[in-house]
């Protein structure tokens, strides 16, 4: 194993479709091609690429561990292309956790993995991989978590896998792929006060449903595009998931590339989108008629708006999660809540996504405001996202939270509920006791 | 490769929280897992699976997080196979790499029915119906793992 597996550089396809013709491709089929080493790719073939970043977390990376012990393989493929970030249950909520997190660790240190993050450094990977500058523009990137997909906002071809598929690359440097077709969304106009990236995204999730682009590409363009910032493309793309897609993708502009050289990362390796690419459809969106949105127990396609939502008493509020757990997520969640308090038998968990926007929250003086209106501000971690821990909801309990996930279960009871919505529409009704807009 | 069993039935977007809630993962150890496998969505499924039993949902099985904890629990709980009228891609990808036979089809069963899949023909038969359904076959490189046993059996033969 190891690099006599990697022998082949010259990439072949694997399901062969050789008899077809060059054809304009997608921005996600480029960079997949340019990482196959393939002048272009179609639809369906299924290819080996080359990762430039493999990531994985407390939970999926010990299974990724015992199935490349078990090959044999003398080293990874390369200690500075993997990733491997403790956030879902750390600091550690029990014994098992621990002892996760502490095989993790043993690994990092034996294979000479140098982005290995822990209690003091970690965040919620998906805001700490882009904030750390270790994913840029063109990259392909691949994670043994499902928001692996986020990267997908600073024009990158990253997208979830399991933890054998984290194991083989680890070994090898390669990932097995299947070439997606696309959905286009092309935006136009501009996201009105309090709507952010998170309504937009539920908006199109509510309009395609959760299998909506299943195997696909969402692919982002339009004039639009330029109006949404950073933050809010690593939200929209981070959720392409919840549409059943492999990735979704943003075009590189000026704010890609200042948000890349802010945080250190790579020089990026812009790919656009042959003006004949071949979409499945062409979504047309206004970004100016979109309203606040909020996805209902127990799917996120379960999308309504304010005029359809009546009066749903809340016992908890979560802000935080790969999602929404950034430092503009907090700003706006501040402005909204300022001046008020928690309603009263409301609980509300605030969770900065990582160290920096801990400490970035805590100079501009959120933290104490979120306190001092009743609020809890937790240490980075996943915690109740995924139902973890740190905020489990007991039977018929409701919350709205900033994640993006409300299936059955997923913040704790199987009979509790989880709202999806913004950080604005969160704290809005952590102050109203009920889901609320902001305004 | 011919897989015969019993069916055990669910709906559309089955997904892994359910599969498998999260509170459970603080563990990879294949027993456990599967022995609270589909807990929040059913119950009862623990104690009435029998080995080589089959699943057969509707769409998008196995939505949600990258787990391969789901997988690995189904299969480990007995489920000889699933058989889905699409997979989430995450999911399809994690069965195919550990070992664990799935098929794409929409077919007509109730639960407890016996359906026989004949992965060469590409042929579902609902043995207690009398009905069939045909599935398009894996292509060759799929194949190559399933039939290696998973895909790290499959890069260690060099077949990749
Ligand atoms: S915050 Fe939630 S969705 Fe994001 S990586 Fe953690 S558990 Fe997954």
């Amino acid at each position: 194993m190891n690099t006599n597996m990697t022998a082949d550089k010259n990439k072949k396809t694997l399901l062969s479709s050789d008899a077809s013709p060059p054809r304009p491709m997608t921005m996600t089929q480029k960079i997949i091609a340019a990482h196959a080493g393939k002048d272009y790719v179609s639809p369906g073939e299924i290819v080996m690429a080359n990762v430039d970043l493999v990531l994985g977390n407390d939970i999926t990376s010990p299974v990724a561990i015992t199935e490349f012990d078990k090959t044999g393989a003398r080293g990874v493929f390369d200690g500075e292309k993997i990733a491997l970030v403790m956030d879902h249950f750390t600091p550690n909520k029990d014994i098992k956790a621990a002892e996760q997190c502490k095989c993790v660790r043993t690994f990092a240190k034996k294979h000479g993995i140098v982005n290995y993050f822990d209690v003091g450094e970690m965040g919620v990977e998906h805001a700490l991989i882009p904030e750390r500058g270790l994913v840029t523009s063109g990259d392909l990137v691949i994670g043994a978590d499902s928001h692996t997909c986020t990267y997908g906002a600073l024009g990158a071809f990253s997208t979830g896998i399991g933890s054998t598929d984290m194991a083989a690359a680890m070994a090898t440097g390669e990932v097995w792929l299947k070439v997606p077709g696309a959905l286009r969304f092309n935006l136009t106009g501009k996201l009105g006060r309090y709507v952010t990236g998170k309504d937009l995204i539920l908006h199109i999730i509510g309009m395609i449903g959760v299998d909506g682009a299943l195997y696909k590409s969402m692919e982002f363009t339009g004039a639009g595009v330029h109006t949404l910032s950073v933050s809010d493309r690593l939200c929209i793309a981070n959720m392409a998931i919840e549409a059943g897609a492999k990735n979704g993708i943003f075009p590189v502009d000026d704010k890609t590339i200042e948000y890349i050289k802010e945080h250190g990362g790579d020089e990026p390796r812009i790919y656009e989108a042959d003006p004949d690419a071949e979409y499945e459809k062409t979504y047309e969106i206004d970004l100016t008629e979109v309203r606040q949105t909020v996805a209902f127990p127990h799917l996120p396609e379960n999308t309504r708006t304010f005029d359809e939502i009546g009066d749903i008493p809340i016992d908890q509020v979560v802000i935080g999660s790969c999602t929404n757990g950034r430092l503009e997520d907090l700003i706006i969640a501040a402005e909204v809540m300022r001046g008020h308090h928690v309603a009263p038998g409301v609980r509300v968990i605030i969770i900065p996504a990582t160290q920096k926007i801990y400490l970035d929250a805590m100079e501009m003086g959120l933290l104490r405001q979120f306190i001092e209106a009743g609020c809890v501000v937790s240490t980075p971690t996943c915690g109740p996202c995924l139902g973890g821990y740190m905020g489990i909801l007991a039977e018929g309990e409701r919350c709205v939270a900033t994640t993006n996930r409300n299936f059955v279960g997923r913040m704790g009871h199987p009979k509790s509920e989880v709202y999806l919505a913004s950080p604005a529409v969160a704290a809005a009704s952590a102050v109203a006791g009920k889901l609320a807009p902001a305004i | 490769m011919k897989i015969k069993g019993n069916v055990i039935r669910y709906n559309d977007n089955v997904d892994t929280d359910v599969i498998i809630p999260a509170r459970y993962l603080n563990t990879s150890n294949p027993k456990e897992l599967a022995a609270h496998c589909m807990e929040d969505l059913d119950p009862t499924f623990v104690s009435r699976v029998k080995k080589g039993d089959i699943i057969v949902a509707g769409a998008n099985f196995g939505c949600g997080s990258s787990r391969e904890h789901a997988p690995i629990a189904i299969k480990e709980s007995g489920i000889a196979c699933v058989v889905a009228k699409s997979f989430a891609r995450i999911f399809y990808r994690n069965a195919i790499n550990i070992g664990l036979p799935i098929v794409e089809c929409d077919v007509d069963v109730d639960e407890g029915d016996v359906l026989t899949v004949d992965f060469d023909t590409g042929v579902i038969v609902n043995e207690t119906k009398g009905t069939s359904a045909n599935f398009a076959a894996f292509p060759p490189f799929l194949m190559a793992i399933i039939e290696s046993g998973g895909l790290l059996a499959a890069v260690r033969e060099g077949k990749l």
